[in-house]
């Protein structure tokens, strides 16, 4: 093992157990450890001791409102696609306190948070996924506002990113770029082979946690093998999207015919939007005890699928499911471009796979196209 | 709604709580309300509750509580005064706001039922049909559930005493399932499961242990249970099945009444 610690930018190979090293180095550094695990049916993700955790010899099936976890013949780590959680639930928790209020001496007053923002490492980050958390940066930390709440768990995060080999049947991620390779924005990045993680490293904070790891030059071969593995899943995702005509496609079709036919079949029920890994809409909640001297300001994951949500002064502005649905989609595929720049669908797929009824957005875009 | 109860004089508001055909679960939910239950009794005044006390005050009632489903001639009456005497009346429960499961027997001939279960039917005098207090009164606010959500009930207490809108959402179990985590049971299990089309409020309990929701809760706000329909169907559900899932606890309720009456229609 060579005595210095590997370069930003460097490939490094190391055996699949000194995994457990580099999370190890992380709890160390103060870091609590989220990755996936398996949770009875599913493949979720959760607080993890060290490498035991993760779903070794787990894999997944997945079609459109089917998911099921199944055995694989070998013992792989992360040999599976991404599951019903997002990074998100960590970074944007699905309720949170933003601040609490209280009434004293017949005044009230402000009382700030005393925890402090943990400190998470996210392990086993997919490309989609980084994408996701890059998008949602722009969402909460973007332009002149920027959300405390979200920007103290964010700039504090650890990413171990990995590189995708087993897209899923729902995925097309090759289709928008974002994945089965992660972009930019780890701090380490792992492509799992046989018996081998290739390791890059991403940041200081990277190298650092691979202090303590044996490791060895990357070969010709095992980077070959990766490229490879690589160049299969992109070849294996069960969807693709031609995102060349968007966001016209969608603007030039908003009466078109197949609003009505997806509504007919839309459930309003929300699912795609939680699972969204970039969906971000919320409602914020004013919460008191039964005496009015206690007080919280609490946000609440919402979706635009609610009624209320799209109901202002005088009515509401998206009354029926063609509406909402149309909302959804077009949001997410043409006018999140306008608004922050960037395409808001990562290609993950989770909303086909976990839609009740199996509505499929790829599905849905080529037939306002024309092409179903 | 967004009325205060708090009387202008210094008086305590009154909270009654009456029960037609049901079980008492609802109105437990108040006394499960446990270290809260001392700010309420603290808060209001509470002029009759037969599960904590025998005592009644009389009316008029600031807050009335009503569990239970109307069924018999009397239970017409009575409804009626209590209406009378009450400011803001809430319907609590699945009974009192969709008939309960006992409105099974709205499908039904209920002289049958009587005939078969009962030593002497001639003493028995009840209605052709059990159906929710809105039939008979207005209901100023309904709180869902089979029980009820004690969350629930505090919030919308607490609502009145503060003179805010209660948070009663009308948008899917599933909003609540997700929050809290839990793979769909339906997606990754194949359990057929009533979360797309009822309402939320129960946190989501029944996925969260392995089942399907069995919507207790009633109708969400825009309910699709035909294309719920179908894909119960795809999971292998016959139409009988269909049936009876939909035609349960809140199963008189419009939507999953109509809903259970198409596949009715379908079996063969």
């Amino acid at each position: 093992m060579p005595e210095f610690t590997p370069n930003i930018g460097a490939f490094v190979s190391i055996q699949k157990s000194d995994l457990q090293r580099v999370l190890e180095a992380l709890k160390q550094a103060g870091f609590t450890l989220i990755g996936p695990t398996v949770d009875e049916s599913a493949i979720v993700y959760g607080e993890i001791d060290g490498i035991d955790d993760l779903p070794i010899g787990w894999t997944d099936r997945q079609e459109p409102a089917s998911y099921r976890i199944v055995r694989r013949q070998d013992e792989a780590f992360f040999g599976y696609t991404v599951g019903p959680h997002s990074w998100k639930k960590f970074l944007f928790p699905p309720k949170q306190r933003l601040f609490r209020v209280e009434k004293k001496n017949g005044s009230f007053q402000v009382v700030d948070e005393e925890e402090p923002a943990p400190r998470f490492a996210f392990i086993g980050v997919r490309g989609c996924e980084l994408q996701a958390i890059h998008i949602q940066d722009r969402v909460f930390l973007g332009g002149p506002y920027q959300d405390p709440n979200y920007k103290a768990r964010r700039q504090q995060v650890f990413v171990l990113a990995v590189n995708c080999t087993e897209p899923g049947g729902t995925c097309f991620c090759a289709s928008l770029g974002t994945g089965p390779q992660v972009g930019s924005g780890f701090d380490i990045a792992l492509t799992e082979l046989d018996d081998t993680f290739i390791v890059e490293v991403g940041s200081e904070v990277g190298a650092t946690m691979m202090r303590n790891v044996p490791w060895r030059p990357t070969s010709a071969f095992e980077l070959q093998q990766a490229r490879e593995a690589l160049a299969t899943a992109v070849k294996a995702m069960g969807r693709q999207l031609d995102t060349s005509d968007l966001p016209d496609l969608l603007y030039n079709n908003l009466e078109h015919e197949r609003w009505n036919q997806v509504a007919a079949r839309c459930l309003s029920c929300a699912n795609c939007t939680m699972v969204c890994p970039t969906c971000f809409c919320n409602d914020v909640l004013e919460v008191s005890d039964l005496k009015g001297e206690q007080f919280e300001r609490v946000r609440v994951w919402d979706s635009c699928f609610s009624i209320e949500f799209s109901h202002v002064h005088g009515g509401n502005i998206r009354p029926h499911t063609r509406a909402r649905y149309r909302q959804w989609l077009t949001h997410k595929f043409a006018s999140w471009i306008d608004q922050f720049g960037i395409l808001g669908c990562v290609g993950c797929g989770r909303c086909i796979t976990w839609c009740p009824v199996g509505i499929d957005v790829t599905e849905e875009i080529d037939a306002i196209r024309g092409e179903v | 709604m967004k009325r205060k109860i708090k009387p202008d004089v210094k008086s305590k508001p009154k909270l009654a709580v009456f029960k037609f055909t049901s079980c008492d679960g609802c109105q437990l939910s108040l006394l499960d309300a446990e270290d809260l239950l001392l700010d309420i009794a603290d808060a209001v005044e509470i002029a009759y509750f037969v599960e904590a006390r025998d005592r009644r005050l009389p009316g008029p009632y600031d807050v009335t509580l009503v569990e239970g489903s109307v069924s018999t001639p009397e239970h017409i009456e009575q409804i009626r005064e209590i209406r009378e005497e009450s400011k803001f009346l809430i319907a609590i429960g699945a009974c009192a706001t969709a008939g309960g499961i006992q409105a099974l027997r709205n499908w039904r001939n209920v002289d049958e039922f009587i005939n078969i279960v009962y030593a002497h039917p001639e003493y028995i005098d009840t209605l052709e049909t059990s159906t929710p207090i809105s039939e008979f009164v207005r209901v100023d606010f309904e709180l869902r559930g089979c029980p009820i959500s004690k969350y629930q009930l505090l919030d919308v207490i607490t609502a009145l005493l503060i003179g805010r809108q209660p948070r009663t959402p009308t948008y899917s179990v599933c909003i609540e399932c997700k929050r809290r985590g839990t793979p769909c049971v339906m997606v990754s299990r194949g359990i057929a499961c009533l979360g797309p089309v009822t309402q939320a409020g129960c946190n989501a309990i029944c996925p969260s242990v392995n089942r399907g929701c069995f919507g207790c809760y009633g109708p969400m706000e825009a309910p699709n249970t035909d294309s719920l329909g179908q894909r119960l169907e795809a999971l292998g559900l016959a139409p009988a099945e269909i049936v009876r899932l939909y035609r349960n606890f809140s199963g008189y309720a419009e939507a999953f009444r109509l809903a259970s009456d198409a596949y009715e229609e379908k079996i063969a």
